[in-house]
């Protein structure tokens, strides 16, 4: 099993990692295939991602998807953000090896739920 | 940049007396051991060389020892040849949950076929209760197979006691020896085994040859068809260079194993107490003492074992993983597992095994990196945030 360049340089220097002080919203997600866990925290403003943050507790791909994933969202307004799919991260990073597919659900579905936390945060305060 | 190699349990570098002995049965001794002629007689002395110097590491007599073309189909060969060859007695067998794959999957398939497969439970070294083996044994019983050193661990499993009580019920007991061939003595006159499987590879051997030691009357079938190889019990040319190799590479650890195993025993013994001093919230897996001197287990609190490995190899050191999640299935461990270690905890281990060409400076360079990796990976850790709230 081999790591194409750009899972092993987001593996290496991994952006935007850590947590947001008092966040809009946060998505936290274990992976039920291998008990991996990531946690992402994104901050709105005018409907747009204007900064995102992860942790993750997980294999290679697991760190370098969740990089990728927060630089593909930043600036991006929500409606963008809720289209980028598992597909969209694994393709940003030239592909994962076959048996690492699902690890890129793991990036996805905390985004897709920090972006559910945020709406229905809104909603409670609205 | 410095290359560390600490991953012999998955295999060793050739050794190079061992490769010189098995040059020539690639070039002008290549015959078949088969055939009348001299090319033939060569080869056969050749065979039959290596297969007193594989007896003496069982110390039995070199007709009970087979070659194969490594563990796995020892495995293979001593479960399921036992397995077919005593269906008419019963179909039971009885295994450990910390098997080798080779011997776990060929009872699965035993399984399908109509066998019946009991897995003991082990305690959190990996130890299975004697008493738990007494209790299963049936009157359909065949075969009890219990590893002697788990790979992943290390941990030596006492089976003296479990090959007893097997003996007593007339139950064959085999053992996967591949891990502790060379490490520690496997004498069948002390203990009785009726079958072992080895491998040449994890001992400065060559890839893809390994035997089986069959106590003399065992009922066993072969798994495959053909010649009178082997005495009828594994058809298909022997594979000289390489049986040739094993007999070179057994003789060799026989010769200095105790001089070997203080060495791994410094190596890993000053790893582990240095380790301690710089990382924090680390255990070691497996029993702490009863174990071969090459091998350590351990669990980095925080951080999933494959990140590891990745940025170990990006400075160098080759190490495993004790989970799954590199050799592809992605479960965590099932031997971890099966020795009740949390599944964070079991992600989180990594298998430092040491050989004889390593040195106390692959140590110190080792430490010299991994504190750095272990702490960045844990500050991207939520779980190890967590738990330090
Ligand atoms: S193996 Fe678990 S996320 Fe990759």
């Amino acid at each position: 099993m081999s790591y194409s360049d750009k899972v092993i340089e987001h593996f290496t220097n991994p952006r935007n990692v850590g947590e947001i002080e008092n966040p809009d919203g946060v998505g936290e997600v274990g992976n039920p295939v291998c008990g991996d866990i990531m946690k992402l925290f994104i901050k709105v403003e005018n409907d747009h991602i204007v900064d995102v943050k992860f942790k993750t507790f997980g294999c290679g791909a697991a760190i370098a998807t969740s990089s990728m994933i927060t630089e593909l969202v930043k600036n991006k307004t929500l409606e963008e953000a809720e289209k980028i799919s598992r597909k969209t991260v694994a393709d940003a990073l030239d592909g994962l090896p076959k048996n690492k597919l699902h690890c890129s659900n793991l990036a996805a579905d905390a985004l897709h739920k920090a972006i559910e936390d945020y709406k229905k945060r809104k909603k409670s305060n609205a | 940049m410095r290359k560390v190699y600490l991953d012999h349990s998955a295999t060793t570098p050739v050794h190079p007396e061992v490769l010189e002995a098995m040059l020539p049965y690639y070039k002008e001794k290549f015959g078949n051991p088969s055939s009348i002629h001299e090319y033939g007689k060569v080869a056969k002395v050749a065979l039959e060389e290596a297969r007193e110097k594989v007896a003496k590491l069982f110390n039995c007599s070199p007709y009970e020892i087979y070659f194969t073309s490594g563990g796995t189909e020892s495995d293979n060969l001593a479960i399921k040849g036992v397995a077919f060859a005593n269906k008419k007695k019963g179909k039971h067998i009885i295994i450990s949950s910390v098997e080798h794959h080779a011997v776990l999957e060929s009872c699965k398939f035993l399984k399908k076929e109509g066998y019946e497969i009991t897995y003991l439970p082990v305690d959190q070294y990996g130890f299975v209760d004697p008493f738990d083996l007494k209790k299963n044994i049936k009157d359909d019983t065949i075969l009890v197979s219990i590893m002697h050193v788990n790979n992943e661990t290390g941990t030596i499993q006492p089976i003296e006691e479990l090959v007893r009580i097997a003996k007593e019920k007339g139950v064959y007991f085999h053992t996967d020896a591949v891990q502790s061939a060379g490490k520690i003595p496997i004498d069948v006159g002390k203990l009785p085994v009726d079958l072992a499987s080895i491998s040449a590879h994890k001992i400065y051997g060559p890839k893809g040859v390994g035997a089986i030691y069959i106590r003399k009357g065992t009922r066993i079938i072969p798994l495959s068809h053909g010649g009178h190889h082997e005495r009828s019990r594994r058809a298909g040319t022997e594979n000289i260079p390489g049986i040739v190799g094993l007999g070179e590479a057994v003789e060799m650890v026989l010769k200095d194993m105790d001089k070997h195993n203080k060495h791994l025993k410094n190596l890993t013994e000053t790893f582990f107490k240095k380790l301690k001093e710089t990382v924090k919230d680390i255990q070691l897996n497996g029993h702490p003492e009863k174990r071969i001197p090459s091998t350590l287990n351990i669990s980095f609190k925080g951080v999933e074992g494959e990140s590891i490995i990745l940025s170990l190899d990006m400075k160098g050191v080759a190490v495993a993983s004790g989970s799954a999640c590199t050799s592809g299935s992605l479960e965590p461990s099932h031997v971890l597992s099966a020795m009740r270690i949390e599944p964070a905890v079991a992600q989180s281990s990594i298998r430092f095994s040491f050989g004889r060409e390593n040195v106390i400076d692959d140590v110190d360079y080792t430490l010299s990196v991994l504190p750095e990796i272990i702490e960045r990976l844990r500050s991207m850790s939520p779980i190890y945030a967590q738990s330090k709230k």
